[in-house]
């Protein structure tokens, strides 16, 4: 107890000094939660936004199908796999979906297209693909017709009412061929949807390759999308062997790539400023060293022990950064949950831009505890470590040294 | 009698292998219990450098140190902050007490560090504020104490452990004619009534004057050892 008071009495024995030093851890954590927070927010809304355009978290499909994307490569669709599936805690949403080429032909010309059968309800739960209407209807059950991205319905030059010829190749080989009725336009943010998609309902689909009760996957909305590997592999113990999950980082590995980078940048730039502010706290431990050596060399000559000042040094330090980075992190939850709560909103033309390209324009904080507490983990360990330099220096301290003037 | 220290012919070199210095040469040194000795010489005479060895704050190139008949120079670093913090007081000249800690809490500090009952502490400390006269002034910081009263928290510091005898370097160096007379009446009153042993290291005539033993050293070695006694009784 009363080596605690002492560290804290020392703490203060030199008020600004502590002050500075506090500060600067203060500022630096504040600065690296915040920036941290909002660098997540923003890629959690990204890959949000992303994965609800037409991937979702997490697919089930065929083991091979990820590898060869044939028709022969689908699975038998189930309802019990169904609610195997809707039954793990994390998934809420299902849709399944059948998918392949086809050439697309409307009165004079042709185009390849991905075409997707999908249910119209459930897809809507995980692609919000009824807001993309902009001309026509969306698809309801039963219904025999098409909607059709619009730069691909630019480019075949057709409209809602037009009839479109599809021909492909169905399961096990048979020939795909069916005439449909354009339902509805859709636009997409990314152009690759834009120009190539085209949807219609699973059982259209299952009749036009011939794939009856088949699937290429079922596409899963997620509660917790940091909880991402649980779901996968809970899931995978789930649907068997023939089956496999996939997840959104296996399916957009460029994704994943980009946003690797872009937290190794943040990284580096985080690293810059805690060696900053270690630097700082060592030219404080410096100054402290060095005023203090004569008192240091009394102590120990009058019988305290090496390792007992050592320890006294470890308080005084870690209570040091301690102190200012809880500091640090009390002033950033307040930040953090204000810019959750009120997310930075572009507007004029770069909030244009991100609509366009179907995300939200908003640059959006999370709270997530993991960053508060790592960044305290990081800030702990930095502490610790520059307690090293003051346990070697007494660890060297000749107390009759020490005191020569 | 009872032999509270015994060095024999101790030595310590500095520097051996580049310039060597010769601070303390073939010295013996026999102080019985409740001696008030004081170590005299020029500058550079090895006053420093002996009470270091004797403090166990430094050890010796050659020789043996008995204090209560251990040797010290056989104990390890750590065994030897131990024995001083049970067996020997220090008094220095200067920067004695810690800024931060108040009177009290500078003397209460030496025997948390031996670990006492606070019981036992709030005793001794209170009993060893009146033996210095300053209970009035036992929650002030050293920095609202005069030098003088400083010196007098250091000896009961030093005393606070109730060590086999109390080392002091230079302790009336920096103090001014009326305060060096104060701190060392308390001593010898202390040396006098209680038996401690003192031993300083000095230059100040009024310490020499006080003294009932003076060891005059030369050149690292003993020039003259001389018992003077009752002369601590003058003043």
């Amino acid at each position: 107890m009363w080596l605690l008071k002492l560290a804290w009495k020392n703490m203060w024995r030199n008020r600004h000094r502590t002050i500075i030093a506090m500060a600067s851890i203060f500022f630096a954590v504040l600065l690296t939660v915040v920036t941290s927070s909002l660098q997540k927010g923003v890629f959690d809304n990204m890959v949000r936004n992303v994965v609800s355009f037409y991937s979702g978290y997490l697919q089930v499909q065929h083991r091979e199908y990820w590898d060869e994307r044939i028709l022969d490569n689908t699975f038998q669709q189930s309802d019990t796999l169904e609610d195997i599936i809707r039954g793990n805690r994390n998934v809420t949403a299902v849709a399944p979906r059948l998918e392949s080429f086809a050439l697309a032909s409307s009165e004079e010309l042709t185009k390849g297209c991905m075409v997707v059968g999908i249910r119209p309800e459930q897809e809507d739960q995980i692609t919000r693909l009824s807001a993309k209407v902009i001309a026509g209807k969306y698809l309801g059950d039963g219904d025999r017709g098409v909607l059709m991205g619009e730069g691909l319905a630019e480019r075949l030059r057709v409209n809602v009412n037009d009839t479109l010829v599809l021909l492909g190749q169905g399961y096990q080989g048979a020939t795909a061929a069916g005439k449909y009725a354009i339902q509805g336009v859709l636009k997409f943010g990314s152009p690759d949807l834009n120009n190539q998609f085209l949807f219609l309902s699973l059982q259209e689909a299952q009749r036009l390759y011939s794939a009856e009760q088949r699937l290429t996957s079922y596409v899963l909305g997620l509660n917790d999308p940091d909880r991402l590997g649980e779901a996968e592999s809970s899931l995978q113990a789930s649907v068997g062997t023939d089956l496999t999950m996939i997840t959104w980082e296996e399916m957009m590995p460029e994704m994943v790539q980009h946003i690797e980078t872009d937290q190794g940048s943040m990284l580096i730039i985080q690293g810059i400023l805690y060696v900053l502010v270690g630097l700082g706290i060592l030219g404080t431990l410096l100054m402290m060293m060095i005023e203090r050596k004569y008192e240091m060399g009394m102590l120990v000559a009058i019988g305290m022990k090496k390792f007992k000042l050592m320890q006294l040094m470890i308080v005084e330090s870690v209570a040091t950064v301690l102190t200012g980075c809880g500091l640090g992190l009390l002033a950033s939850f307040p930040v953090v949950y204000w810019l959750t709560e009120h997310p930075i909103r572009f507007t004029g033309e770069v909030g244009d831009v991100y609509e366009e390209f179907g995300f939200e324009p908003i640059f959006p904080a999370t709270l997530d505890p993991g960053i508060f507490i790592n960044q305290g983990l990081v800030v702990l360990g930095v502490g610790l470590l520059l307690s090293l330099y003051p346990i070697v220096r007494i660890a060297q301290l000749d107390p009759v040294e020490a005191m020569k003037k | 009698m009872d032999t509270v220290i015994d060095a024999h012919d101790i030595s310590r070199i500095f520097n051996p292998e580049t310039i060597p210095v010769i601070a303390v040469n073939h010295v013996h040194l026999h102080l019985e219990r409740g001696e008030f000795t004081a170590l005299v010489g020029p500058s550079g005479s090895g006053k420093t450098t002996l009470l270091n060895l004797i403090g166990g704050l430094d050890r010796p190139d050659s020789g043996s140190i008995l204090i209560d008949g251990v040797d010290i120079t056989r104990l390890s670093p750590n065994q030897l902050i131990n024995f001083r913090l049970r067996n020997i007081g220090f008094v220095f000249q200067s920067f004695n007490l810690i800024p931060v800690l108040t009177a009290k809490e500078n003397v209460e500090l030496i025997m948390q560090l031996q670990h006492k009952n606070k019981k036992e502490v709030d005793e001794r400390v209170r009993s060893l504020f009146e033996q210095i006269g300053l209970a009035d002034k036992m929650n002030e910081r050293p920095s609202k104490l005069s030098g003088g009263q400083q010196q007098r928290v250091a000896v009961a510091r030093a005393l606070a452990s109730k060590p086999k005898f109390v080392l002091a370097d230079e302790p009336t160096a920096n103090l001014d004619s009326k305060s060096a007379s104060n701190l060392l009446d308390i001593m010898a009153l202390l040396n006098q009534e209680e038996n401690i042993t003192f031993i300083f290291s000095t230059h100040d005539a009024r310490v020499i004057e006080r003294a009932r033993r003076v060891i005059t050293l030369v050149d690292g070695q003993v020039h003259s050892d001389t018992a003077r006694v009752e002369t601590s009784m003058q003043h």
